[in-house]
């Protein structure tokens, strides 16, 4: 927008000012009273690094399988008309804006010992889900799913179709026109959805401990270990752990920025 | 008894406000240009053939085989031997011009070595060998143009559809990429049908010329048929046009049949040379004015549509003149009358064959 610079109202600007230090003064505070002297030695502990290397291995996993699983329900959302669409989208979007401990206890009514798929589960596959590794994944997927649905169903639907009618002349059947014009022109739209899926994963606690419960090496992901240390008064160590996480949500965001944004 | 070859299409098409019903027909290896005003349906008609758009009724056969019928179900686009070249060239950006024109190969199965070897010779017969591994929007729009050009082309297709290759280019790369496009499609075996707005594209690119108005064939014959018996406004305003080809003498003549035509460019080489009727003045006896073509010719047929008359001068080269029916009647100019043309050199457009 050119033109003369417009001064804001001096109250529109006071409560702007407001609003950004209500949301930057916690992340100042914990970046202030972080331990930077022995941060190190805190990260280096076992406790520490496995639940690093537990959070990295199930954020990730659960990033894959939100892929594997949001894509094709995004094309479908997207490109195929059927009843009750509208319906099915508004609902895919639900774990977004639901209480993560709300979903995790749903999950557990799913999956649980005495839930719809628990037993099934258990009798024909010999899969326990709640209070594994496993269901520590299932829960973060079930949060993190929804953020590939909406970059990817934005992306699929805003396609330029022109590319994709030129390719069916060119004789691409539709499966080479997904492969090979739609899904590589939409990569950043997908890259950024996958991202957002990922960071989300990372930072998930209500669900998991419900679902999934608290146990070190097994299900204690890195904001569940931040829990335990609170617990525990090691407050040093919880800091040092909240770090990690509030580095990698910012770098995440920061790389994405506003270019790659625009789809949520 | 042989497949007839070409394409045989009785297309109807509803679309929004337009009724589309145009009967085309082009033989194997002939060009056939389409042209007529904004939404007469020539895009329509087009996106029809290659499947994009759905018949109301009609059929469309290419070679024999029935690619759309009503009551059948129709050929996939993907399946179609046809091949577009869209207006807005739709090249990959994602690809780069080589993976461009190899992408209809291997969409089709070929592997990548040998579709990019491919795409590779036809980027060199197009004359953008170094271009190949640039990206879409990198290149010129005459680049472009070709580049999806030589992507239609790869494919090797029975029928090739191009939506007004010209319109988006300047007048300079125009009348190259025009060049290009007449031996390409004079090469091609299969039959091509191009949109074109320009007289002297139709004239120049296709064997026949058919005028679309408002969703109707309106009249359709060799560019010279057009110009001399237009059954429309338009047909008579903006279709018709003197159109010779010859070679300049790169001295402000150009040499078409028996004639050395006075033009006002001093290009030389194979050049097209067209003027309007209405730039043709007719006299009774040698005319001595600062018109620099003058020639005697014989009236070949006189065409009258209200008030304005199409007179077809038959000489070294045979023109059309379009004077009013006053002068007709002045002059008495019937059959068989001699005349003299003249033609002012600066009427004269030249542009390179």
């Amino acid at each position: 927008m050119s033109g003369p610079r417009a001064r804001p109202p001096a109250l529109v600007a006071l409560a702007a000012a407001g609003a950004a230090a209500f949301l930057l003064l916690p992340l100042a505070g914990l970046a202030w009273r972080a331990p930077w002297s022995s941060l190190g030695a805190e990260l280096a502990d076992p406790g520490a690094r496995t639940a690093l290397r537990l959070s990295l291995v199930c954020s990730l996993w659960a990033a894959a399988l939100s892929l594997a699983a949001g894509l094709p329900l995004a094309w479908v959302l997207a490109r195929v008309p059927f009843p009750g669409r509208r319906l099915v989208r508004a609902l895919v979007l639900v774990p977004l804006v639901l209480p993560p401990v709300v979903g995790g206890v749903a999950l557990l009514l799913a999956f649980g010992r005495r839930g719809l798929l628990g037993p099934p589960l258990e009798a024909w596959f010999s899969v326990r889900l709640p209070f594994t590794t496993a269901g520590a994944v299932v829960a973060e997927t079930f949060v993190a799913l929804p953020f590939v649905v909406v970059t990817a169903e934005a992306a699929f639907r805003g396609a330029d179709r022109r590319y994709e009618e030129a390719a069916r002349t060119l004789g691409a059947r539709p499966g080479v026109v997904l492969r090979r014009v739609t899904l590589p022109l939409a990569r950043p739209a997908l890259v950024a959805g996958a991202a957002l899926a990922w960071a989300r994963a990372l930072g998930e606690f209500g669900a998991t401990i419900t679902f999934a419960g608290n146990a070190p090496g097994r299900t204690s992901t890195l904001p569940l270990e931040v829990y335990l240390e609170l617990e525990a008064g090691r407050l040093r160590s919880a800091i040092a752990l909240s770090l990690v996480l509030l580095a990698v949500s910012v770098a995440v965001l920061v790389a994405l920025r506003d270019r790659w944004l625009r789809a949520l | 008894m042989a497949a007839p070859a070409g394409l045989v299409a009785d297309a109807e098409v509803r679309l929004g406000s337009l009724h589309l019903r145009a009967a085309l027909r082009v033989a194997a290896g002939e060009t056939v240009a389409v042209v007529g005003p904004n939404g007469a349906g020539k895009t329509t008609l087009l996106r029809a053939l290659a499947g994009l758009q759905p018949l109301a009724d009609g059929r469309v056969c290419l070679d024999g085989v029935v690619l759309e019928a009503h009551g059948r179900p129709a050929v996939a686009v993907e399946e179609r031997p046809v091949a577009t070249v869209f207006q807005d060239l739709r090249l990959f950006p994602h690809l780069s011009a080589l993976d461009n024109v190899a992408f209809g190969l291997r969409a089709r199965g070929a592997r990548r070595g040998p579709a990019r070897a491919e795409a590779g010779r036809w980027l060199a017969r197009l004359g953008l060998a170094e271009d190949a591994a640039a990206r879409p929007g990198q290149l010129s729009g005459g680049q472009a143009q070709r580049v999806a050009l030589a992507r239609a082309l790869a494919t090797r297709p029975a029928l090739l559809l191009l939506d007004e290759p010209l319109a988006a280019l300047d007048a300079t790369t125009r009348a190259a990429t025009r060049t290009v496009l007449r031996q390409h499609l004079a090469g091609h075996g299969g039959a091509a049908v191009v949109v074109a707005h320009d007289p002297v594209d139709a004239g120049a690119l296709a064997d026949r010329v058919v005028v679309l108005e408002a969703g109707a064939v309106v009249q359709e014959g060799t560019l010279a048929e057009l110009t001399g018996q237009p059954r429309s406004r338009y047909v008579a305003d903006l279709v018709g046009v003197n159109l010779l080809a010859g070679e300049g003498d790169g001295e402000g003549r150009v040499a078409v049949g028996g004639l050395a035509l006075a033009v006002a460019d001093h290009r030389p080489g194979p050049v097209l040379a067209s003027f309007p009727p209405r730039a043709v003045a007719l006299s009774l006896e040698r005319p001595r004015g600062t018109a620099r073509n003058v020639w005697p010719a014989v009236v070949d047929g006189i065409d009258r549509a209200g008030h304005r008359c199409r007179v077809r001068a038959r000489g070294p080269v045979t023109v059309v003149a379009e004077v009013t029916e006053a002068a007709v009647a002045d002059l008495g100019l019937a059959e068989g009358s001699a005349v003299w043309v003249a033609v002012k050199a600066t009427e004269v457009t030249v542009t390179p064959a």
